[in-house]
C-alpha cells in the first residue's frame, strides 16, 4: 500500500514543481520569482524525504536538513537584496 | 508493520502530496503577488510537514530507528516559513508591486 | 548565577541541548557533548545577542501551541477551498491591526502566528512598535478580523508575556 501512495505522492509533488517552476518564468515581478524558489526549495526537501523512503534508506536526511537551512537563509537574502539594494550593510 | 500503521503513513503521503499541489496550484494562478503569498506559506508547509511526519513514522515503524531529524526539519520549516513570507511581502511593498483591483485598504512603506 | 560563567540565556541553552541531540543521537558521549555546547555557544556569542526574552508563564505556552497547530489545519484548509474555487474571486485587503502587545518576542510570535493561521499574512510592523499591517486573502469585514485575532491569540499571549 505504501509503494502506490509513494508513487502517487511522488506524481503530485512533481506537478507541484511543475507549476511552480511556470510561476518562476511568468514572473511578473521579482518577489514573485523568488517565492516561487522559495516554494520549490521546500518541494525539493519533500521530494528527498519520499526518496529516501522509496530507497528504504536514510542517507539523504541530512542533505534535507541543509536544503531547509540554505534555502531559507537565500530566501531571507534575495528579499533583503531586493528591498536595499546590498545583502549586509 | 500492521495495516494500521501501513494506511496510517499512506494518508499522511498522500495528504502532504495533494497539500503541497494545492499551495503550487494557488502560487500559479492566485490574481496578485500578496494573495499568491499565501499558498506556499500555509499549504505547502503543512504538505512538507505531512510528509516528514509521515517519513518519521514509517522508519520508527520500519526499523524501529526512531532519529528525529525529520521532526527537525518539520519545526524548522513551521518557523522559518512567516518569517520569510514577511521578508518578502516587506520587499514587495518597498518595489510596489501591483495589487489587484478589488483590494481593499493600501500596504504602506517606511 | 556567575555573570561570566553562568547561563546567559537558558532558554538559547536548552533549545541549542535539544537540536543538538536530535541531530546527532542521544549516545552518551553525545549528551556530554551536548551539554558542553549548550553551555559555551551562549556564553560566547553573548554579544550578539539581544535583551534576553522575558516568558512570564512558559507552561501556558503549551496549550496556546496545541491551538495553533489546529488553526494551522485549518488554515490550509481554507487556503485550498479559496484555491480551487475557480468560479469565486477572493475579496484581499489590507487591514491595520492595533497591538496591545509591547514585548517584541511577543510580537514576533504574534506576527508568525498570523501568517500560519487561517487567511492572514502579517506584512509589517510599524517603526513605533504599535501597528501590525495584515494581509488579509479573502475577508469581508475588517473590523470582525481584528477583533477575531484580539481574542484567539492576542489575550493568550499576553497571558504569558505580561
Amino acid at each position: 500500500m505504501i509503494e502506490i501512495a509513494l508513487k502517487v505522492t511522488i506524481a503530485l509533488i512533481a506537478l507541484a514543481v511543475v507549476l511552480n517552476v511556470y510561476r518562476l518564468i511568468r514572473g511578473p515581478d521579482a518577489t514573485d520569482r523568488v517565492l516561487a524558489l522559495d516554494t520549490l526549495y521546500i518541494n525539493a526537501i519533500a521530494l528527498i524525504l519520499l526518496l529516501d523512503i522509496q530507497l528504504d534508506t536514510r542517507l539523504y536526511l541530512e542533505s534535507a536538513l541543509l536544503i531547509a537551512v540554505m534555502g531559507f537563509i537565500g530566501t531571507v537574502a534575495l528579499a533583503k537584496y531586493l528591498k536595499r539594494g546590498s545583502v549586509i550593510e | 508493520m500492521t495495516l494500521a500503521i501501513e494506511l496510517g503513513i499512506s494518508i499522511l503521503l498522500i495528504i502532504g502530496g495533494v497539500f503541497a499541489l494545492i499551495g503550487a496550484i494557488g502560487l500559479a494562478r492566485l490574481p496578485d503577488f500578496y494573495t499568491r503569498l499565501h499558498g506556499p506559506t500555509k499549504a505547502t508547509t503543512i504538505g512538507v510537514g505531512s510528509i516528514a511526519l509521515a517519513s518519521f513514522a514509517y522508519f520508527a515503524g520500519a526499523n524501529a530507528s526512531y532519529d528525529l531529524i525529520e521532526l527537525l526539519i518539520m519545526v524548522f520549516l513551521f518557523m522559518t516559513a512567516p518569517i520569510s513570507a514577511n521578508f518578502l511581502a516587506k520587499a514587495a511593498m518597498h518595489l510596489k508591486v501591483k495589487t489587484t483591483d478589488n483590494t481593499r485598504g493600501q500596504p504602506w512603506d517606511q | 548565577m556567575n555573570a561570566r560563567f553562568g547561563l546567559p540565556h537558558p532558554l538559547l541553552s536548552f533549545a541549542l541541548f535539544f537540536v543538538w541531540l536530535m541531530l546527532a543521537g542521544a549516545s552518551a558521549g553525545y549528551v556530554v557533548l551536548g551539554l558542553l555546547l549548550a553551555w559555551i555557544l551562549p556564553l560566547v556569542t553573548r554579544g550578539f545577542w539581544p535583551d534576553t526574552p522575558r516568558i512570564k508563564k512558559p507552561w501556558k505556552l503549551l496549550p496556546y501551541t496545541l491551538k495553533v497547530i489546529l488553526d494551522i489545519i485549518i488554515a490550509s484548509l481554507t487556503v485550498a477551498r479559496l484555491v480551487l474555487s475557480f468560479r469565486r474571486k477572493p475579496q484581499p485587503a489590507f487591514v491595520c491591526y492595533p497591538l496591545t502587545l509591547t514585548d517584541p518576542m511577543g510580537i514576533t510570535m504574534l506576527a508568525s502566528t498570523i501568517s500560519l493561521t487561517p487567511g492572514t499574512v502579517s506584512a509589517d510592523v510599524s517603526d513605533d512598535h504599535r501597528v501590525l499591517l495584515i494581509h488579509a486573502v479573502d475577508v469581508s469585514d475588517d473590523q470582525e478580523l481584528i477583533e477575531d485575532i484580539h481574542d484567539r491569540y492576542e489575550k493568550a499571549l499576553l497571558e504569558v508575556f505580561q
